[in-house]
């Protein structure tokens, strides 16, 4: 559920609704907007934070990091999803050039 | 914050003639809402009677808001809200007559909240309750909690015989609550989909006993299921944490918990392909929990 939050972050921080150093909502106010649990809602925005789409401040609130460009983001998920298809390679045994054949034909 | 825990129980224990409730630990911090999950007759609702001082534990500690069950029960009702299937309404009053009702025993009524909640209930208080359908009543005797303003709200089975509609509207309201930090939830349910939305804290119990209780998120976490392929039919590596296994062929599905990195190559090591691995939702969760519950029971049994 918390992956589900921080899509809709990162959507909203993407068509411009929360530009850079936007203040965004506490843990609370999102939960309450959301119907999603504070657990939850602190979750995506410790993700968001690791990912550096959001600054948190302990006491102070998150931020929508202003060093922050969407192609950055967008170009995080695609390592992120590369990184898990190694992974899974790996552990079937496929080897490299085959993996690096499969990129290759997705982008043409 | 120097706030008393919302529920502190340690070691209950109930016993009737024929289920005993063993060893119950369970506490969570003001500001959280705990969902206690688990099958029918597990003792979910004998929890919930020892939280509200119905019932007195045979053995254990019971502190509700910083109260001592079931001795301090009267202040510490003032601060809960319970709602309960077997509660009922004076079935040839109207809603209205519940609320004045309330609000000449309770002083923290909040009137425009009521109101408000009418509204958004779109509940008519000069309905009798005989009127009412299931979802209305339900409704109804939560809007009656909620208008307390309580900081505690204990809810047993809150969504149970209720349309999809209606159960959004409870669950909306029962977070909207919550919007003051200091309020806090304890609820059951074996919808796992409410436990799931709304809980901070999952607690599990079969037969009596908790199998878990943590952090939904950790709780959450901790679970995962690997698709294997076994075609030298070699023996799965033997972990402790391994809560269920469906094998039929050369495929194999195995469900384990305290899941980390090194599951995966370990099942590696011993022989097996990991075609997936997949995340679990609280549904596969609680039945894969349920399973393997019933089978240490069975263990215990023939020991």
């Amino acid at each position: 559920m918390y992956q589900q939050i921080m899509e809709q972050i990162k959507q909203r921080i993407a068509v411009g609704d929360w530009p850079p150093n936007t203040l965004l909502p506490s843990v609370r106010e999102l939960a309450t907007e959301t119907k999603l649990s504070i657990i939850t809602v602190k979750r995506a925005y410790l993700e968001l934070g690791r990912e550096g789409v959001i600054i948190t401040q302990q006491g102070k609130g998150s931020w929508v990091s202003d060093t922050l460009d969407l192609a950055t983001v967008q170009k995080q998920e695609l390592i992120q999803h590369l990184e898990q298809a190694s992974k899974l390679a790996k552990s079937l045994a496929i080897p490299e050039d085959k993996i690096l054949q499969l990129i290759k034909q997705f982008m043409e | 914050m120097d706030l008393p825990l919302a529920v502190e129980c340690k070691g209950l224990t109930k016993d009737y003639s024929h289920f005993k409730l063993q060893g119950v630990d369970l506490s969570f911090e003001q500001g959280a809402v705990m969902g206690l999950v688990g099958p029918n007759g597990a003792g979910k609702s004998t929890i919930l009677r020892l939280v509200m001082g119905l019932l007195g534990p045979d053995a254990g500690s019971i502190r509700v808001l910083g109260h001592a069950m079931p001795d301090e029960q009267i202040a510490a009702k003032r601060n809960i809200g319970f709602i309960s299937d077997d509660m009922r309404l004076y079935e040839s009053e109207t809603i209205a007559f519940h609320m004045d009702f309330i609000k000449s025993i309770f002083d923290t009524w909040d009137a425009d909240y009521a109101d408000i909640l009418l509204r958004r209930f779109d509940l008519h208080k000069h309905q009798k309750v005989k009127g009412l359908s299931h979802g209305q009543r339900v409704k109804a005797t939560l809007l009656l909690a909620l208008a307390r303003r309580p900081r505690l709200l204990v809810f047993d089975e809150p969504t149970t015989g209720l349309d999809p509609a209606v159960r959004k509207e409870v669950l909306d309201e029962m977070m909207n609550a919550l919007a003051d930090e200091t309020r806090s939830i304890l609820f059951s349910s074996h919808n796992t989909l409410d436990i799931e939305q709304i809980s901070d804290y999952i607690t599990f119990i079969y037969g009596g006993r908790i199998i878990e209780s943590r952090n939904k998120e950790d709780f959450m976490d901790g679970w995962r299921r690997l698709r294997l392929t076994n075609m030298q039919s070699k023996p799965l590596p033997n972990l402790p944490n391994i809560k269920d296994i469906q094998q039929s062929g050369h495929l194999c599905a195995v469900t384990v918990n305290e899941y980390d990195e090194s599951v995966p190559a370990q099942f590696n090591s011993a022989g097996q392909v990991i075609t997936a691995i997949e995340r679990l939702s609280l549904e596969e969760i609680f039945l894969a929990n349920v399973k393997c519950a019933k089978a240490m029971t069975m263990m215990e049994f023939i020991q």
